[in-house]
């Protein structure tokens, strides 16, 4: 294993007044998008089910923000954070919610199935594990082609009990492969504990198969973003993946039909403190002078350009089965 | 005799069998504590215990490989894979070992376990969440599949699945979980279809939400003067083929209507089994099913996606209207 201070030499990007106000706006963006696509649902407009990234922004937007053109990410089907982080736009990411033609994938995927081939974001998959499947084979060829891209695979902590997770870790590492695996660690695998149907600590298992593997606060971007850049940089110089246990937290239900009993006492308060928007705020106007008036109107602006995105959602059409021209082949 | 929801004739049978036989066990992911995320099973870990109750992690080849090895070994697991999608992730243990043991041990010992899982489209739940995984099943001798249409068919055949001596998949449509229905004290006999309307005209054959979905498009055929006969398999291997050669015998036309894609599917399997064995006495043979492609999310798409009442009975209607054709699928 490489010491760390041999992968610091990658353009280090010290955030600045500005990039610390992007990062904070791209959060305010998926809590907003989030809140929109909840109301949404409650109108009938947002079909099926969905799985709300709500509280967990800081780990997509700490990780994506040092990807560079080219890199990929996989994300799940909490994936709304992972797409609009990798550069999905909220316009054709909510049409997609609502199942209009004019949708990501044409509304043909919905909540659970963004893929956005274009911006790198090979796909968020339904199925546990599979984000990590994608990212691996993406680093496959990445190295085939000796592109120096990288690829990145969310997923969460109760995907860490599952076979393609123990068998894609252990693939990547022998090859070497330019793949960082970030566990979204947020404690429950739906309404399960992590901890009672898991034997021993996440981050063990990449560190037994010699991965490099570190902790990060999930709820700040910039630890979240430092970390990222650290194993980016050491992905890509060749030296094999690297596995980021990112500790977060959700702060709505599982799913749709979730409301969460399962909450120990008191829980969600002492996260909610440590929202990461909160925990952004405070170190902008802390570190940065930034008034919290100008992140209130900031806000404010994100949430008015997201009401523009639901609405001209809702005037979109539908796709027309009549003229859809569905083959089951590429011809 | 009340009537319940499919959801609670589910979870009356597994309590009724852990209660009476205590080689039954029941584990899978959300299932006890949270009691499913279907709502199905809640109550069971509190009655009998997290010995014979329990979550499992996100781990469904353990889960259906602990599920075969606790089984020659003496239990009756029941495990919950909790979408039909899933199982492929399970499939390597229920196919390579326990659909073979019984026959590769020289019928040493048989495996009785039970896998349990939510199927289907038409609730917008997209391409990975609304599979039927019938047709990747079929071909596998050694696994019986049961599919019930109602809450006492539910209660009646799981309990009789956990009695069985081989490898079950019990398979539940998400939407008929909230569908009422009497249920009995009965144990079914899997592999037995059953005539759940009679007629002369046609004979349409079904399983789970298709059958809802024929007996409301027979409602229609009936308005137009067109009786038709509806037959509910109940189980799909083994197939109860007598039932549905005597009932084609009479009507002399059958069709098929099968939520599943239109290739490889058991309607397929259901149309060679009448053209083989009752060619003399068919007018027509022909079969619904869903196109050759993932289930789409968009409302308009999925509702285009699959056979409703109305699409049936205008089916059997332009079929009957059109002369009658000499031989199966002539005149598709
Ligand atoms: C193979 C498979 N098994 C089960 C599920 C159902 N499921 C969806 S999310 C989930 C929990 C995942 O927990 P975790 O990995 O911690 O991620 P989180 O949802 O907390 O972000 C489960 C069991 C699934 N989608 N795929």
């Amino acid at each position: 294993m490489t010491s760390k201070a041999a992968v610091k030499e990658s353009e280090s990007t010290a955030p600045d007044r500005e990039l610390s106000l992007d990062l904070y706006r791209q959060m305010r963006v998926i809590r907003s998008f989030e809140e929109t696509v909840q109301a949404l649902f409650l109108r009938g407009q947002v079909h099926g089910t969905t799985h709300l990234y709500t509280g967990q922004e800081a780990g997509a937007v700490g990780v994506c923000g040092v990807l560079r053109e080219g890199d990929w990410v996989a994300g799940t089907y909490r994936g709304h954070g992972h797409s609009l982080a990798k550069g999905v736009t909220a316009q054709r990411l909510m049409d997609e919610m609502l199942g209009r033609s004019t949708g990501v994938c044409g509304g043909r995927g919905g909540s659970m199935n963004v893929i956005d081939v274009e911006r790198g974001l090979i796909g968020c998959f339904g199925i546990i594990g599979g984000s990590i499947a994608a990212a691996t084979g993406v680093a496959v060829a990445a190295k085939q082609q000796g592109r120096q891209a990288v690829a990145v695979a969310f997923f969460g902590e109760g995907t860490s009990n599952q076979a393609y997770f123990h068998e894609c870790l252990n693939f990547a590492q022998v090859l070497k492969l330019p793949v960082v695996f970030v566990c979204e660690n947020n404690l429950y695998m739906e309404f399960t504990p992590i901890e009672d149907v898991t034997a021993g600590e996440i981050i063990a298992r990449p560190q037994a198969m010699g991965i490099r593997s570190e902790q990060v606060d999930g709820n700040d971007v910039w630890a979240v973003r430092a970390a990222a850049e650290d194993a980016v940089a050491h992905a890509r110089s060749g030296q094999g993946p690297v596995f980021i246990e990112s500790l977060t937290y959700r702060f709505v239900g599982h799913s749709r039909s979730d409301p969460a009993r399962y909450r120990k006492e008191g829980e969600l308060d002492r996260w909610r403190e440590r929202d990461p928007l909160l925990v952004a705020r405070a170190r902008l106007s802390e570190e940065f002078g930034v008034p919290a008036e100008s992140l209130d109107a900031l806000d404010a602006e994100v949430e008015a350009e997201l009401e523009l995105v639901a609405e001209r959602a809702m005037a979109a059409p539908y796709p027309d089965p009549a003229t859809e021209m569905a083959s089951e082949f590429k011809a | 005799m009340s009537d319940i929801e499919f959801r609670h004739a589910v979870r009356d049978a597994l309590d009724e069998e852990l209660a009476r036989d205590e080689s039954v066990i029941f584990f899978g992911e959300d299932i006890a504590a949270a009691g499913g995320v279907f709502a199905v099973t809640t109550g069971l870990y509190e009655k009998h215990g997290p010995d014979r109750v329990f979550d499992t992690a996100i781990s469904e080849l353990a889960i259906s490989g602990a599920a075969f090895g606790s089984a020659v070994a003496g239990l009756r697991p029941v495990v919950e894979v909790m979408f039909g999608d899933f199982l492929l992730l399970a499939l390597d243990s229920l196919i390579n070992q326990s659909a073979k043991y019984w026959y590769l041990s020289n019928e040493q010992a048989s495996v009785p376990l039970v896998l349990r899982s939510a199927v289907g489209g038409g609730g917008r739940f997209g391409a990975i969440h609304s599979q039927m995984p019938i047709t990747w099943l079929l071909g596998v001798p050694g696994i019986k599949i049961v599919c019930p249409s109602t809450p006492g068919d539910a209660k009646a055949l799981l309990k009789a699945a956990i009695r069985d001596d081989n490898p079950v998949v019990f398979l539940e449509h998400k939407r008929l979980y909230s569908i009422k229905g009497p249920v009995t004290e009965e144990v079914a006999e899997i592999g037995k279809a059953s005539v759940v309307r009679e007629g002369s005209d046609v004979t349409i054959v079904s399983a789970m939400k298709g059958v809802h979905d024929c007996l409301a498009a027979a409602e229609i055929l009936a308005a137009q003067g067109v009786q038709a006969e509806v037959i509910d398999l109940r189980t799909l291997r083994p197939l109860d083929t007598d039932t549905v050669l005597t009932s084609t015998k009479k009507t002399n036309r059958i069709l098929v209507v099968e939520e599943g894609p239109e290739t490889g599917g058991w309607a397929g399997e259901i149309l060679a089994c009448v053209v083989d064995q009752a060619l003399e006495h068919l007018d027509d043979a022909w079969r619904l099913a869903t196109p050759d492609r993932p289930v789409p999310y968009s409302p308009p798409l999925e509702d285009a996606f699959y056979p409703d009442a109305q699409k049936i009975a205008d089916s059997v209607l332009g079929r009957m209207t059109q002369g009658e054709p000499l031989i199966a699928g002539a005149a598709r």
